[in-house]
């Protein structure tokens, strides 16, 4: 499964929250003097989650770096992805544009299911879900789920929710 | 939860087609942008909100008031913008009724045969479609929509479908933008062509037009212009385009400029479809278990 978004959306601390191995950062200092504003690191490859299934079943999360000049990594992770999570910052309107502009890129690399993640739902200024898809303009028929990167539950709950899909749609087409 | 934000991330257009969408109703308000010395997520300089610059009431997604935040939005000063009361009108009515709210005024005004209820009607509904036809333009500024908050009982409001305003918005929006692509450059200047006064004869301008006219010279650039006639961007891109396409005045770079070339919008490059996993729907269910077993 692949966790994408834009910069600061919450992708690494979404995967180091349900990962049962310490995710594997790729992260360096922040360059540019904007970004290393809103965070001190950011991911540069990917990061990298597992969560061991049974013996024989491993299921791993990707994390994409959220920058544009690192858009080259998107293809290669998209690549036979199970389906995808868009992390959206609730409280961050700017970054709303390119949130939109990264779920239609990962939707046109392959049509596999998604769901969209509204993080940071815990905080006083985050966007309603409601106000959220009409300004994201994300159909009915698409997941958009409230989300709290930091917490296990929360997590969970939107991988299941992405698994209901991929089931959902394995319904359709078998 | 407060719907907040900037303008120049999320457009007044935009804003309106959620608030009609999600059947909203509250005031939203618009700031002056104070920069602070922080940057956004994407790089933006941050804005705090300073003065108010509008405020727009919605009930149930409809449109029922506006007002700029320098402006006197009462009723009197809004039948006297729509010519509906003459400025001696206006100034009696302001000493005499000073205490009385604007519905009370309106009855005191039909009663008194100054004016019909569909004049009040009309003048409040296009006072409104004024102020938010022309916050429709800005383009930055902190806003934030106040959930549930409505004007004082005593306003007169007249709702208003949205998707009309939304639509000619959008046409508004559209003519700016075309404007622009037309003049990008306001430091360019403008000049008279040859035989002016042949062009001119049987011309009728208006008084916007005349004052442009007055400045036309190479060596005014069309945004000083602007500044020494107190035109907005949009207004004196309106008045030279008029009078270009008129062939009253030509536009010439301003003496030792440079013309930039225009640059082509660059396109993203559409992504190649890459290979989908064939996955068993049992491998899906397993991975399901485990996740609400013990996550």
């Amino acid at each position: 499964m692949v966790v994408t978004g834009p910069f600061s959306s919450g992708k690494t601390e979404f995967i180091s929250s349900i990962s049962e191995i310490d995710v594997v950062k790729t992260e360096r200092s922040i360059s540019s003097e904007a970004e290393s504003k809103v965070k001190s690191e950011t991911t540069v490859a990917m990061d990298f989650g597992r969560i061991t299934v049974d013996d024989d079943l491993v299921l791993y999360l990707f994390g994409t770096p959220g920058q544009r000049r690192f858009d080259f990594m998107w293809e290669i992770l998209a690549e036979g992805m199970l389906g995808f999570i868009v992390m959206v910052d609730s409280t961050k309107p700017e970054t709303f544009r390119e949130a939109k502009s990264i779920l239609e890129t990962f939707r046109a690399y392959a049509p596999t299911p998604f769901v969209v993640a509204a993080n940071k739902q815990d905080l006083k200024d985050a966007w309603t879900i409601d106000d959220l898809r009409i300004a994201l303009r994300i159909e009915d028929g698409v997941k958009l789920l409230p989300c709290v990167a930091n917490d296990k539950e929360s997590v969970k709950n939107v991988l299941l929710e992405l698994l209901y899909s991929i089931l959902e749609e394995m319904e359709k087409t078998s | 939860m407060p719907l907040q934000g900037n303008l120049r991330d999320f457009s007044t257009t935009q804003l309106l087609n959620l608030i009609n969408l999600a059947g909203k109703t509250g005031t939203l308000v618009i700031f002056e942008g104070i920069k602070t010395n922080e940057k956004d997520a994407i790089g933006n300089i941050k804005q705090v909100a300073g003065a108010e610059r509008a405020r727009v009431a919605f009930k149930i997604g409809k449109l029922i008031g506006a007002q700029l935040g320098a402006q006197d939005g009462n009723l009197v000063s809004v039948l006297n913008k729509a010519g509906k009361l003459t400025d001696d009108q206006a100034r009696i009515i302001r000493e005499r009724a000073k205490n009385t709210s604007d519905k009370a005024l309106a009855l005191l005004l039909i009663n008194a045969n100054y004016v019909s209820q569909r004049d009040i009607v009309a003048s409040v509904q296009q006072h409104t479609l004024d102020v938010v036809y022309n916050l429709l333009t800005w383009i930055e500024g902190p806003f934030r929509f106040e959930d549930n908050l409505l004007p004082s009982g005593d306003r007169i409001l007249v709702p208003i479908d949205l998707e009309n305003v939304i639509i000619e918005g959008a046409r508004r929006i559209r003519e700016i933008e075309q404007l622009t692509a037309h003049l990008p450059n306001l430091d360019m200047a403008l000049k008279f062509p040859e035989n002016p006064r042949e062009k001119f004869k049987g011309i009728h301008l208006s008084v916007e037009e005349w004052r442009v006219v007055s400045f036309v010279n190479p060596r005014n650039t069309i945004r000083q212009i602007a500044k020494a006639n107190n035109m907005s961007e949009i207004e004196i891109r309106r008045i030279v385009f008029g009078l270009e396409q008129a062939g009253l005045v030509e536009i010439v770079p301003p003496p030792g400029a440079i013309a930039s070339p225009r640059t082509a919008p660059g396109g993203a490059a559409s992504p190649q479809q890459v290979r989908a996993p064939n996955v068993e729907r049992s491998v899906v269910e397993r991975i399901i278990n485990r996740l609400r077993s013990n996550g």
